[in-house]
């Protein structure tokens, strides 16, 4: 009898300590720029995390535990972003970082993360961050070379050669530009007008007057916010009619609100979120970018491409924990570089121990502006 | 080559009859009060932003244009009389940090109200470019510069021909003895503030077709202006307007002639020459300083 009473206690003893260790929530942090002039990008990437975290935790977590989102807004300062890393690694002992919003402020707390030994996904664009490959850093989002490559693909095969280029003084513009310059000779192209603006300025007809007296056979205009819009609107003042490319910073339904129908014609790389329904059925992605588009649109309103890197890089992570189990950091980094054909709104991801990044050129679509919308050329 | 010069002259004139009417603003409030506006780009702001809104709303875009100014003006008043009235007997520097407050607050509840995204105004004529010679000019352009010289003209007439806007000018140069003679201070201080929000408000309705607007497109606009202000010596609303005019043309040939990397700093050179030899602007006042 006494042995019973003893083999219940020991039992419920047992019972509380399962409990009480399968309560204990797997703590993800992230450093996001929510204020700030990179609100626009870090704003969807918030919500959309807390919007999944809470999914995840709704429909039972991960093997049982759930997911707490430690957050951190850096406002776009890189000192910042190092300072919450150091103290989400320290103080809060996440056992995963997801975060920096822009390239600065990932690039700045790199080597922190190497240091300490944690998996981290950024979000943020450049292709330092995973080139040259380091042991602890992922990215889930595709760089400009990307669509650079898919800009100058296309352009190629409607034989155009000589390309007027036009930037704003913006980080984006800037690096975009580089881009260009080191891959057009790859693509036979030669740049015969490098022309550049202020990203607040309000008109560009100078600049493309200039542009308009060379010999280009078409404008490529790679920016993003406001000012490309009225790079479009001044070209078409200027009575320009060469074929116009823009950069995937302006794939919003805002730019072509704003543009108008100067805008018609326009060809630009697309994250596939921006034209989900167009997409054949047969597309893999298809079903993932409709689903995350209805939750968040339920929610939040428009949906854009950066939430969907939210979603990208918490998925990641959460099929990566429950391969592994628990929250072992080594194992976890192990297993997120082992992603392979993981199906995101970026596009499908195969991840090696050489490419942190896994996403091919073909992660961006090109589309055209026609009737004030966007449509897909290939 | 003659073509390439004459659109950037056209340009240039566009660009700066922006920053003239924007510097106007400036030049009207520190007639009245001795004090820099910060918060005049953020009028600008108001009034594109509230005319995108009533049009939204469904109001016709000319109903929307005089209530968006309306309302401006009002927002005017009210700045003047909560937080400029207040601070009566405040040394100048003071002022011009509320009204730096001012231009913070304001920009908050425009994004609160309107979010973050850029708007625009359809154009009031169509976006067919006129041609001028080799050069082409958009209609809406026609209609800024036509405004701008309206409203020159209106606000120098103002100065110079009527009692109320002497009596405004009679509190600059000297307040108390402008309140001796009769002058009701208080009442010109709000007429300034309520006037160049107005300005400011259609300003900005008469640009937003062109440069779009957003809850933050007032900061670089009120810097251009003020700039097209020190450069034709505040204070004097004719210099603002050729300042802002002679800054356009500068941007516009610097960016088509040398460089359009070095075009702001093309500018803000010139800003820097006129500040150094020209310490009160090239139309400004020769006056010794007031004691």
């Amino acid at each position: 009898m006494k042995t019973i009473w003893k083999n219940l206690l020991t039992l419920l003893f047992l019972m509380g300590v399962g409990i009480a260790q399968a309560a204990e929530p797997i703590k993800i942090g992230s450093f996001l720029t929510v204020t700030g002039p990179a609100s626009f990008l870090g704003d969807p990437e918030l919500r959309t995390l807390q919007m999944m975290v809470e999914d995840i935790n709704a429909k039972g977590g991960v093997k049982g535990r759930k997911i707490e989102l430690i957050h951190y807004d850096t406002g776009g300062n890189a000192r910042e972003a190092v300072n919450f890393v150091k103290r989400l690694i320290k103080n809060d002992h996440v056992d995963l970082i997801i975060g920096g919003t822009t390239s600065g402020d990932t690039l700045a707390v790199i080597p922190d993360v190497e240091k300490e030994g944690i998996p981290f996904i950024s979000l943020a664009a450049a292709v330092e961050i995973t080139e040259p490959t380091k042991k602890w850093v992922f990215k889930v989002a595709p760089t400009d070379r990307m669509a650079v490559i898919r800009i100058f693909e296309d352009m190629r095969q409607r034989g155009l050669a000589k390309i007027a280029l036009i930037t704003g003084d913006g980080g984006f513009d800037k690096s975009g530009r580089e881009q260009i310059l080191k891959l057009a000779p790859q693509y036979g192209i030669t740049l015969v007008a490098d022309e550049s603006y202020g990203n607040k300025d309000t008109d560009m007809t100078a600049q493309l007057t200039k542009i308009r007296a060379t010999d280009a056979q078409a404008i490529l205009n790679f920016g993003f916010g406001q000012a490309p819009a009225i790079v479009t609107k001044n070209i078409k003042q200027l009575g320009i009619a060469l074929p116009l490319y823009h950069s995937h910073g302006v794939a919003s339904k805002a730019f072509i609100d704003l543009a108008g129908a100067a805008a018609e014609g326009a060809r630009l790389p697309a994250a596939a979120l921006v034209v989900a329904d167009q997409l054949p059925d047969n597309d893999p992605q298809k079903p993932v970018l409709l689903a995350y588009k209805r939750q968040y649109e339920a929610r939040h309103g428009p949906v854009s491409t950066f939430g969907g890197h939210g979603y990208d890089s918490l998925m990641i992570a959460k099929a990566a924990l429950e391969r592994v189990g628990n929250p072992d950091k080594a194992k976890v980094r192990d297993e997120i570089e082992k992603t392979q054909g993981f199906v995101g709104t970026a596009g499908v991801f195969n991840m090696t121990p050489e490419n942190h990044m896994g996403l091919g050129p073909d992660a961006f679509k090109l589309v055209e502006i026609r009737n004030g919308a966007w449509k897909i050329i290939n | 080559m003659l073509e390439q010069f004459l659109q950037f002259l056209v340009t240039g004139v566009t660009v700066g009859s922006l920053y003239a009417l924007v510097g106007l603003g400036f030049a009207l409030i520190y007639n009245a009060s001795d004090v820099v506006n910060f918060a005049q780009g953020e009028f600008v702001m108001l009034g594109a932003m509230t005319a995108i809104a009533l049009l939204g709303a469904g109001l016709p875009l000319p109903l929307a244009a005089i209530a968006a100014t309306l309302a401006a003006i009002l927002v005017g008043l009210l700045l003047e009389r909560f937080a400029i009235e207040p601070a009566q007997g405040a040394s100048v520097v003071t002022t011009i940090i509320i009204t730096i407050g001012a231009a913070i607050f304001l920009r908050g509840v425009a994004l609160l109200l309107w979010g973050k995204d850029f708007h625009a105004l359809p154009s009031f004529s169509g976006d067919a470019p006129i041609r001028l010679g080799g050069a082409t000019v958009l209609p809406q352009s026609l209609w800024v510069l036509g405004v701008t010289v309206l409203l020159v003209g209106l606000v120098r007439a103002f100065f110079n021909r009527t009692l109320l806007g002497k009596a405004l000018l009679a509190c600059s140069f000297n307040r108390a003895a402008a309140q001796l003679v009769g002058i009701n201070v208080r009442v010109m201080l709000r007429l300034a503030y309520g006037l160049s929000a107005g300005l400011g408000a259609i300003a900005g309705i008469l640009i937003a077709p062109i440069t779009f607007s957003s809850y933050e497109a007032g900061v670089m606009l009120g810097l251009k202006g003020f700039s097209a202000a020190i450069v034709g010596g505040i204070g004097n609303p004719m210099g603002a307007v050729a300042g802002g005019v002679l800054l356009g043309l500068l941007e516009a040939l610097g960016a088509g002639l040398i460089s359009s990397g070095y075009k702001d700093a093309i500018a803000f050179l010139f800003v820097l020459m006129v500040l150094f030899f020209e310490p009160t602007g090239l139309f400004g006042h020769k006056a010794a300083e007031r004691v």
